[in-house]
């Protein structure tokens, strides 16, 4: 069973019944799930937790949908690592990097899509659909395919052949979209209210985004039952970010955990950064952008919950970075060099976020900091093929490796 | 008829110009504000545009035509 108890307006407080509904029909404010508190500190506890599966289900008393019929393929409890030699590298002593690119599409959106696509099934849907340009189509494609549901997904035309096939290995619909980024995104809204589906993240969102919270579950179980000091955060549309933070203020309201003081900083790539924009400029209006920039998975102009994570940077005392695409390509090497972690695009904004916040005073020597790594690197080859060192070609001969080798040492890059 | 939902964002250049009352008056689209916030530099308003489908896509094409970004008042829904 599940504690959730219904859909609130997070501007004006109107309820309404746990239903697919993303906005409140009187101020177009964002609904989100509530709970019975009173109910779940009843039953949870830190063992009845450690006792549940290895996936983001063991946390099912603080999830919207009934966790035994949940859409399972083993989403979440990915490692949490303490990076000590990246930690070195940019002079911060207590860092640790999560690590959802073991998710099984290999990115975060499988906790979201386990809970959006688990939700959609108990409320009658049996398609699924989504816009996307990668990881959401992957996950979405994956769950419907193994719930026996249908799945419909929109990508625009021109993506990589590699996120193409991500998806239509899992048989879904495929649609190539043409046209431009802001057409392609006005269609798709429009199809979602024009089909009875249940898009993943627009009119099952609230479920959706409530995955999202398990990475705040999971990081302050992974330390021992408490929550870090600091959380750096790549930002899209922003849900990832407010919804770690509402993890971790809901295993203190469980008390699970001592109250979390955690700030919160968060990543967007330069290209695409309507938040970290508006943070500089110190205003709570952010402006819808066109994004450019090689971190097609954080290119979100007009982020949906833009302004509730700008008023959490400014709640929790946390700040924002922006960073140029050659500062991800050398996040993602970096990354990659000292803790043998391949990520996206996405992970090379927010170590280079890490980077520049810390080379800023914004996150300090002693904090224990969590970086969130949300993708992986194989999603995105092309960021990182040039920026890279050929490997040696040699005949098959003795002296053909010395002589390719000693040329590389010469160098220094070997 | 329909109704669609849309957010005008306005440049500075814009702040100024009545245009979502010329958009009422030039196309066949009653228009609706739901929320706003407007101040010197910038501004966006929630609109709803009810009418002929056609003639709410000739309308919105005006705005953009203006200067005015056009988007779902949702947020972007393609992800990532």
């Amino acid at each position: 069973m599940s504690y959730a108890k219904n859909l609130r307006c997070r501007e004006c407080h109107r309820e309404y019944p746990l239903e697919a509904r993303h906005v409140c029909d009187f101020c177009f404010g964002p609904v989100e799930v509530t709970y019975d508190y009173d109910a779940i500190r009843k039953v949870v506890t830190r063992e009845r937790i450690e006792r549940g599966p290895a996936s983001l289900w063991r946390y099912r008393d603080f999830l919207p949908c009934d966790a035994d019929s949940a859409i399972d393929i083993g989403a979440g409890f990915t490692p949490l690592i303490e990076a000590k030699n990246l930690g070195k590298a940019l002079g911060l002593k207590k860092l640790y990097i999560k690590n959802d690119t073991v998710n099984p599409t290999w990115s975060f959106k499988d906790r979201v899509v386990a809970v959006a696509s688990s939700r959609a099934r108990e409320l009658g849907y049996d398609k699924l659909a989504c816009a996307s340009t990668g990881n959401l189509a992957n996950s979405v494609s994956a769950h419907a395919a193994a719930a026996g549901m249908e799945a419909v997904v929109f990508i625009p035309h021109d993506l990589e052949l590699g996120k193409v096939l991500g998806s239509s290995i899992y048989g879904p619909t495929l649609v190539k979209v043409r046209g431009n980024y802001d057409a392609v995104n006005r269609l798709c809204a429009e199809l979602a209210g024009a089909y009875n589906w249940a898009f993943v993240n627009v009119n099952v969102r609230p479920y959706y985004s409530e995955g999202s919270k398990t990475l705040g579950f999971e990081v302050a179980e992974q330390l021992g039952w408490r929550a870090p000091d600091h959380c750096v955060v790549p930002i899209a549309s922003g849900s990832l970010f407010v919804k770690i933070r509402k993890g971790l203020q809901e295993l203190w309201k469980a008390g699970l955990i001592d109250e979390p003081k955690t700030r919160m900083s968060g990543a967007q790539a330069t290209g695409c950064s309507p938040v970290a924009t508006a943070w500089q400029e110190g205003t709570m209006n952010f402006r819808p952008q066109r994004p450019n920039t090689i971190a097609k998975s954080l290119a979100i102009g007009n982020p949906a919950d833009g302004y509730y994570s700008l008023v959490q940077l400014k709640e929790t005392g946390g700040a924002c970075g922006s960073v140029t695409d050659e500062e991800i390509v050398a996040g993602m090497k970096l990354l990659a060099e000292t803790e043998g972690i391949f990520a996206e695009t996405a992970g090379g904004v927010t170590i280079a976020s890490l980077k520049q916040l810390t080379e800023q005073g914004h996150i300090h020597p002693d904090e224990l900091t969590v970086a969130f790594i949300t993708g992986a690197g194989f999603k995105t080859v092309e960021a990182v093929a040039e920026a890279l060192n050929p490997p040696l070609e040699i005949d098959a001969t003795m002296e053909s490796f010395d002589a390719a080798y000693n040329a590389r040492v010469a160098q220094g890059v070997a | 008829m329909a109704v669609k939902r849309v957010r005008f964002t306005f440049p500075e250049n814009l702040i100024r110009e009545p245009i979502i009352y010329r958009l009422g008056h030039e196309f066949r689209v009653i228009t609706n504000v739901r929320m706003a916030d407007v101040d010197e530099k910038t501004g966006w308003v929630v609109l709803e545009l009810e009418g002929d489908p056609d003639e709410i896509e000739r309308s919105i094409a005006w705005a953009q035509e203006r200067g005015v970004r056009v988007d779902p008042v949702t947020g972007d829904v393609v992800e990532g």
